[in-house]
């Protein structure tokens, strides 16, 4: 039987608010996790207008690896990359998963979904002599999900193939499929290993977790990445890089922590051993909704009007 | 002659939409062939009117599994419009950051996408359903490579965070800049860097080439299938000085059984098999165009024809230790996994030179800015081969930027004169034993190490074509 979304909101709503990844991780709960996924959930990857990137990302998951994240934890029936089969065969497989788990199977969707033409600029495989679009298939398969995730910024908000002029009619996923079906965003271009698992870990042992007015978790994405940055104290005190290499605070070279969610400058990237503003980078906001246009120039510094205020000010 | 169709749409374990679609005879064998790529995203189309300082992080989204080959070619392309040249560490932590990710991209093509074509998976998603064959490794050597299946992940992971270390993050990293790099070597970071590299070595030099010499071993016949137009073509990659010149794998191609010189004005793009306007067909990529025609009846892909002196060239380390004089053993299946182990030891080992070469205190920046006018060029290679960026900047934007990459290269549909692609050429004399469950195909198709993000900013799909198709 399909959820629908209140009653699957319903079903979730037991869950601790602000439980962090790193608190999922015990071992107890871990064994309980895999005793839950007994008859593992089932996975169905798809991929529209994308780089494959936050496939590659998820790769990068160290706890659990990728390894445990695929024999233990879920059970994936068709990704792209991943899996052993090709054409028809993998194709008529997806049908009959996806028919036989009914309203009871995990759909992520990674790349924007191109509309422009009726779809025709990304089709997914040949069933019958015939081109399937990605657009169909989001329709078809996020009406009998259980919940989808759009994973990465272009599922989530269109992302780069949705840049000006934007030439495919490329959307997000939240634009293309029908409302009775939870979406669950987790941008990032690519989005963190930590963030997809960590919501895939809550839904599981805990249902839904809390979302924000743009469907992401909060527990990743409420903060701005200013307020946690370790240049901020060379911000507040007017310490700012004139050029790379420079010691203070990246804003004057165009650095969009400050109209960008996400916990970056905590989690950090690849096993935690950096991020973008530790190598003197700007961030370029890259899990922003409106990436790449309303965050580029990269290299240009935001108008003055939209600087932070001091924290000095603030006292 | 009776012949039957089989399509393989999608073509699975590649980055990207891929189909294809051979015709077989009664004998079985491939006697015609047609490659597809079926994503069309606009990247050239995007870019026009941008700061050209945002090109290296907008083509890297391209193609997430080689991102980091797409930053150093837009960053070597910007370089030279802006008329700038990079300071020593800069060069070094360019080169740092590309070989981290040859090192993961070589890996992770032979266990996890290429692997499962030799290997038989354990009875669990997602290696089930999968094709029949003849799955030949001997049970101890087919349970190694399983085991190796799953610590190739970890190690494709280390690969990752040691290009995290320069670049700070993986995919998509941001320390490239016009100019050099934004990050400053340190003590620390070397150490850091150079611990998870030797890992890496040892995993490759102990597990990697042993067990694809135990798939050459039992697959010999493949050193006679899937070998094509036996052209090949290599940019060059890794500077070792700041002229360019020299560089660890140099430029240079093989064509008609010749080891000649590359003139870049030589490479055209045809379009007469592709979703593209014919008007814009036999280009040079400074002149290039990208205007999609979706609905041409004769077009069968979204990936252009490119060509060099009129002819296809296959790309990839088969051609770079081809052009080098480092592996020259053949051109076949087996010939271009063998290649690709040797390269990614051959790789590894000059990384640990260029780590202890940098200086820490010593600038990592050249000062330039966007100019008014410009024109640039950026060649090199990705993982999977040559890759080309082009720019022209007018009023300090982008007028016009062109790719031509690396798979676009392998995979292109027929040119203009109705000649093949070189995946297309060395799918023909296949023998495809079970049309059903054409696993040949699929070998052969893998060998290239497909990535059609990169090529599909030049392909197209439409209802009526016969397609074969690999993700």
């Amino acid at each position: 039987m399909q959820l629908t979304r209140r009653e699957f909101l319903k079903l979730c709503s037991a869950s601790a608010v602000g439980a962090g990844i790193s608190q999922l991780y015990i071992p107890k709960v871990v064994e309980a996790l895999e005793q839950a996924a007994a008859g593992k959930p089932s996975v169905i990857w798809i991929q529209g207008a994308s780089c494959t990137g936050c496939s590659i990302s998820l790769l990068n998951t160290t706890h659990p690896s990728i390894g445990e994240v695929l024999l233990k934890i879920i059970s994936l029936q068709y990704h792209p990359n991943v899996m052993a089969s090709s054409g028809e065969m993998a194709l008529s497989y997806m049908d009959i998963i996806t028919e036989k788990a009914k309203g009871d199977f995990f759909l992520v969707i990674e790349g924007s979904v191109p509309t422009a033409e009726g779809g025709i600029y990304c089709t997914i495989g040949e069933r019958e002599g015939k081109h399937i679009t990605m657009l169909e298939t989001v329709k078809n398969l996020g009406a009998k999900a259980k919940a989808i995730i759009a994973m990465g910024t272009c599922a989530a908000f269109g992302g780069i193939p949705a840049g000006n002029p934007n030439p495919i009619g490329a959307k997000p996923v939240r634009d293309v499929v029908g409302k009775e079906t939870a979406i669950i965003n987790i941008p990032g271009c690519p989005s963190h290993p930590d963030w997809f698992v960590g919501t895939l870990v809550h839904v599981l042992l805990y249902g839904l977790p809390e979302l924000d007015d743009e469907s992401r978790p909060k527990i990743f994405f409420s903060d701005i990445i200013h307020q946690n940055c370790p240049n901020y104290s060379y911000y507040n005190n007017g310490q700012l890089a004139a050029k790379f290499g420079d010691k203070g605070c990246l804003i004057q070279l165009g650095c969009k922590g400050p109209m960008t969610n996400s916990d970056c400058p905590l989690r950090r990237w690849n096993s935690g051993v950096e991020w973008c503003v530790g190598v003197g980078a700007p961030c370029i906001g890259c899990c922003s909704p409106n990436f790449p246009d309303a965050v580029s120039p990269f290299y240009s510094s935001l108008p003055k009007e939209l600087w932070p205020e001091k924290e000095t000010e603030l006292a | 002659m009776a012949t039957r169709k089989i399509v393989v749409d999608p073509v699975t374990r590649i980055e990207g939409h891929l189909g294809i679609e051979v015709e077989v005879d009664d004998k079985g064998k491939v006697v015609d062939s047609r490659a597809m790529g079926t994503l069309f995203r606009g990247f050239e189309i995007i870019l026009k009117g941008r700061d050209p300082r945002d090109a290296q992080h907008i083509t890297q989204r391209i193609c997430g599994v080689c991102p980091a080959s797409h930053a150093l070619a837009a960053s070597y392309n910007l370089d030279s419009a802006f008329g700038v040249t990079i300071p020593e560490n800069a060069r070094l932590i360019r080169n740092l950051t590309v070989g981290s990710n040859y090192i993961q991209s070589h890996i992770l093509h032979f266990y996890h996408l290429a692997a499962l074509d030799y290997v038989l998976g354990p009875e669990t998603s997602p290696f089930i359903p999968r094709y029949k064959g003849d799955y030949r490794l001997p049970k101890d050597v087919n349970d190694a490579c399983v085991a190796h299946y799953l610590e190739a992940l970890k190690m494709r992971m280390k690969a990752q965070e040691m290009l995290a270390i320069f670049g700070g993050k993986m995919p998509h990293h941001v320390s490239f800049v016009p100019g050099g790099v934004t990050v400053k070597p340190s003590v620390d970071k070397i150490a850091s860097f150079l611990w998870r590299l030797r890992e890496l070595q040892d995993f490759i030099n102990n597990v990697y080439v042993p067990d694809v010499l135990a798939v050459a071993a039992a697959y010999s016949d493949y050193k006679k299938i899937g070998v094509g137009h036996k052209n090949l073509l290599a940019y060059g990659v890794f500077d070792l000085d700041s002229s360019g010149k020299k560089k660890l794998l140099k430029r240079g191609r093989l064509t008609k059984g010749k080891l000649l010189d590359v003139d870049a004005a030589k490479i055209i793009e045809d379009v007469k098999y592709s979703w593209y306007k014919d008007e814009t067909s036999g280009r040079n990529p400074t002149d290039g165009a990208t205007e999609p025609d979706p609905h041409k009846p004769e077009a069968y892909s979204w990936a252009k024809a490119p060509r060099y002196d009129g002819l296809p060239h296959e790309v990839g380390p088969l051609a770079r230790m081809w052009v080098n004089g480092d592996y020259q053993e053949g051109i076949s299946v087996i010939d271009r996994h063998a290649a690709r182990a040797l390269e990614a030891k051959k790789v590894a080992n000059a990384m640990e030179g260029w780590l202890l070469e940098l200086k820490p205190g010593k600038p990592v920046w050249a000062e330039c800015s966007v100019p008014e006018s410009a024109e640039g060029c950026g060649m090199v290679e990705a993982p999977r081969g040559a890759l080309g960026h082009w720019v022209r900047i007018r009023n300090k934007k982008i007028e016009n930027y062109q790719c031509v990459v690396p798979t676009t290269w392998n995979v292109s549909p027929r040119d203009d004169k109705g000649v093949r692609g070189p995946i297309e050429e060395a799918l023909i004399n296949t023998p495809v034993a079970d049309p059903d469950n054409p696993i040949e195909l699929v070998r052969v198709v893998r060998s290239f190490d497909p990535c059609i993000g990169c090529t599909v900013h030049l392909i197209k799909p439409n209802g009526q074509m016969r397609k074969f198709r690999i993700l």
